[in-house]
C-alpha cells in the first residue's frame, strides 16, 4: 500500500471507529428502552426525551443552565478586558503572559478544584483574610454553596475564554480605530461599532468553549457544592455509572450536542458578519 | 474606564492619565493572575506545613512528601497518569501529524467529513465525549482500563495536534515538497525527510499540548477507567472528597515542578530547532 493510501485510511479508520460510530451509538442509545441487566433493550422509544421535561429532571437541567450561564458571563467580563490589555503589549510580554495563563493546567484540574476547596473553607485564606481586615466577625459559609461552584467554574474555565478573545483582538486591524476617531466617533461609538463587532467571533467561540463544558464539570459540584446534583454532569454521571439508566443519560448528552450545534451556527453567523464588515476572513477556531 | 479608553489608542489628555491607565491595566492583570495562582500557592506552601489542615504555619516539614512516597496507591496512580500522558501524547502526535499532512496534501472523498469529525471532538463538552467513548468501548467489548484510557486520551488530543501541525504546514513553502518529489523522493521519504523536520516546532508544541490535556483530564478518565488501571484524578477524587489530604498538596507541588522542567526543556529544544 502506498503512503498516501496508508495515511488516509488510518485517518478515516480511527475517526470512524472512535468518533463517528460512538456518536451514532450515543444517539441510538438515547432512543432505546433502559434495562438494568442489559443496559439497553428494544423497542425504540422517545420516553427518555419526554422524561427530560418532567419537573424532577427539568429543574436540575434548568438550574445547571443558569449556573453555567452565570459562570460564562463572569468569565467573559474578566477575560474581555484581559485579552484586550494583553493584545496591546509587545509580543514577548504577550507570549510570557499567555504562558503564565496556561501553566496552571499542568496540575490536574481536580487538584486545582481541591485547592479552591481549601481556599474557601471555614478557616481558609478567604475567610481568614476577611476576618483580619475586619469585614466579617465570624467565618461565613462559602464552601458547599452555589457561589463556590461558580467560583470554581470560573477559575477552571477562564483561560479558555481568554484564548479565543485574545486571538480576535490580535487580528483586529488597529487602523480601523484611528479611522473611526478621525471620522469623529467617540469612545463608546468606536467600541460599539468597531471593537465589539470585530471581536464577536471571539466572544461567541469563548462562550461556546465555556458554557457547555461548565454544565458537565461534575467534580466541581461534588467537591465545592456538596453532595447535591447541581450540574447536569452529576446527573449524567449518576445515570450512567450508578443508576444505569443509559438511555436517559444519553438523551441529556444528545440535548447537549444539539445545543452545541445551535451555538456553532451562531458562531458561523458571527464570523460571516465580521467578514462582511471587513478585517477578518478566516475563522479563528 | 480610564484603562478602557487608553486601549482605544493615544488619549487626548496628558501623559499623566496615560500612566494611570497603564497602572490600572497592570493592576487588573495582576488581580487575574492572583486569582489563578493563589489557590495553587496555598497548596505549595501547605505541602511544607507541619499543620495538617494548613490554617496557620506550624513549621517546615518534609513529612507529607514522605507520606506521598509511601502511599503506594497514590504513587501507582501518579505513574499510571504519567504513562498514559506520555503514550497518548506520543501516539496522538504521530497520528495527528499524519492526519494534518493528509488533509494538507491530498484530496480525498470524505475530506470535509474528516475535518468535521475532528472539529466535533474539539468542540464537544468533555462529558459528551466521555459517554461516546464509554458506549463504544462497551459495544466493542474493550475492557475498561489501560487500553480504553489510552484510546480515549489519544482521540481527544488528536484535533489539537492536527490544527497545530496543519497551521505550520500551511505556512511553509509547498514547492519544497514538489522539489523533493521531482528529485525522486517517494511520498513517504518526502514526508519523513522534508515535512517532518520542517514542522518539528509544531510537532513539539502539539505533543506538549496533548500531554497537558491528558494530565489535566478528569471527566473522560472518570468514565473510561477501570479498577485494573487507576489514574490520578480517580485516586485523588476519593481522597479529597471527604477531607483534607496533605499528600495531595505534595503531589501538586511535584506536578508543578515537573511541568516547569518539561516546559524549559521544550523551550531549549525549540530554540535549538530555530537556530539550525
Amino acid at each position: 500500500m502506498n503512503f498516501r493510501r496508508l495515511i488516509i485510511s488510518v485517518t478515516l479508520a480511527w475517526l470512524t471507529v472512535f468518533v463517528f460510530l460512538p456518536h451514532l451509538l450515543l444517539v441510538g442509545t438515547s432512543v432505546m428502552t433502559p434495562n438494568p441487566d442489559h443496559l439497553v433493550v428494544w423497542p425504540v422509544t422517545l420516553d427518555s426525551f419526554e422524561k427530560v421535561f418532567t419537573p424532577l429532571y427539568f429543574s436540575v437541567f434548568w438550574h445547571s443552565l443558569e449556573l453555567a450561564a452565570i459562570a460564562t458571563v463572569i468569565c467573559l467580563m474578566l477575560a474581555y478586558p484581559f485579552a484586550w490589555i494583553l493584545s496591546t503589549f509587545n509580543s514577548r510580554t504577550q507570549a510570557l503572559l499567555l504562558f503564565l495563563l496556561i501553566l496552571p493546567f499542568w496540575t490536574n484540574s481536580l487538584i486545582r478544584t481541591y485547592a479552591i476547596k481549601i481556599l474557601l473553607g471555614k478557616k481558609g485564606l478567604v475567610n481568614a483574610t476577611m476576618i483580619n481586615l475586619g469585614i466579617i466577625d465570624e467565618p461565613i459559609q462559602l464552601l458547599y454553596t452555589e457561589f463556590a461552584v461558580i467560583f470554581g467554574l470560573v477559575y477552571l474555565l477562564l483561560p479558555f475564554m481568554v484564548l479565543p478573545l485574545y486571538s480576535s483582538f490580535d487580528k483586529m486591524d488597529k487602523s480601523l480605530l484611528e479611522a473611526g476617531r478621525d471620522l469623529g466617533a467617540g469612545t463608546v461609538q468606536r467600541f460599539r461599532h468597531i471593537i465589539l463587532p470585530l471581536t464577536m467571533p471571539g466572544i461567541v467561540s469563548g462562550s461556546l468553549i465555556v458554557f457547555l463544558p461548565a454544565m458537565g464539570m461534575f467534580y466541581i459540584a461534588d467537591l465545592l457544592g456538596g453532595a447535591k446534583n447541581l450540574l447536569l454532569g452529576n446527573v449524567v454521571k449518576n445515570l450512567f455509572l450508578v443508576a444505569r439508566d443509559w438511555p436517559m443519560g444519553a438523551a441529556f448528552s444528545v440535548i447537549m450536542m444539539l445545543m452545541m450545534a445551535l451555538m456553532l451556527l451562531l458562531y458561523v453567523q458571527a464570523n460571516r458578519l465580521v467578514s462582511r464588515k471587513g478585517g477578518l476572513h478566516d475563522s479563528n477556531l | 474606564m480610564i484603562a478602557i479608553s487608553n486601549l482605544m489608542g493615544p488619549s487626548k489628555e496628558g501623559k499623566g492619565s496615560a500612566r494611570w491607565a497603564k497602572a490600572g491595566q497592570w493592576l487588573f492583570l495582576g488581580a487575574i493572575f492572583f486569582y489563578l495562582y493563589a489557590p495553587i500557592a496555598v497548596l505549595v506552601v501547605n505541602s511544607f506545613n507541619q499543620s495538617k489542615y494548613g490554617h496557620n504555619w506550624k513549621g517546615f516539614t518534609w513529612k507529607w512528601y514522605e507520606k506521598l512516597l509511601n502511599n503506594q496507591n497514590l504513587m501507582d496512580a501518579f505513574w499510571h497518569s504519567i504513562a498514559i500522558g506520555l503514550l497518548a501524547a506520543t501516539f496522538a502526535t504521530l497520528l495527528g501529524t499524519l492526519m494534518a499532512y493528509a488533509l494538507y496534501r491530498y484530496n480525498f472523498t470524505l475530506k470535509r467529513v474528516t475535518s468535521g469529525m475532528l472539529f466535533v471532538v474539539m468542540m464537544s463538552p468533555d462529558i459528551v465525549l466521555a459517554i461516546t467513548f464509554l458506549v463504544i468501548f462497551m459495544a466493542l467489548g474493550i475492557h475498561l482500563g489501560f487500553w480504553s484510557l489510552l484510546i480515549a486520551h489519544i482521540t481527544f488530543c488528536l484535533p489539537f495536534v492536527v490544527i497545530t501541525v496543519y497551521a505550520r504546514l500551511n505556512d511553509f513553502d509547498g514547492n519544497l515538497i514538489e522539489a523533493a518529489r521531482d528529485l525522486g523522493a517517494s511520498e513517504a521519504r518526502t514526508f519523513f525527510t522534508v515535512v517532518m523536520p520542517m514542522s518539528m516546532p509544531a510537532i513539539v508544541s502539539g505533543w506538549l499540548l496533548s500531554f497537558t490535556l491528558s494530565l489535566d483530564d478528569v471527566i473522560v478518565s472518570s468514565f473510561v477507567t477501570g479498577p485494573s488501571y487507576e489514574i490520578l484524578p480517580i485516586r485523588v477524587f476519593s481522597m479529597v472528597r471527604v477531607g483534607v489530604s496533605p499528600e495531595v498538596n505534595a503531589l501538586a507541588t511535584g506536578l508543578l515542578i515537573l511541568s516547569v522542567v518539561l516546559v524549559v526543556v521544550a523551550q531549549l529544544i525549540l530554540r535549538k530547532g530555530k537556530s539550525q
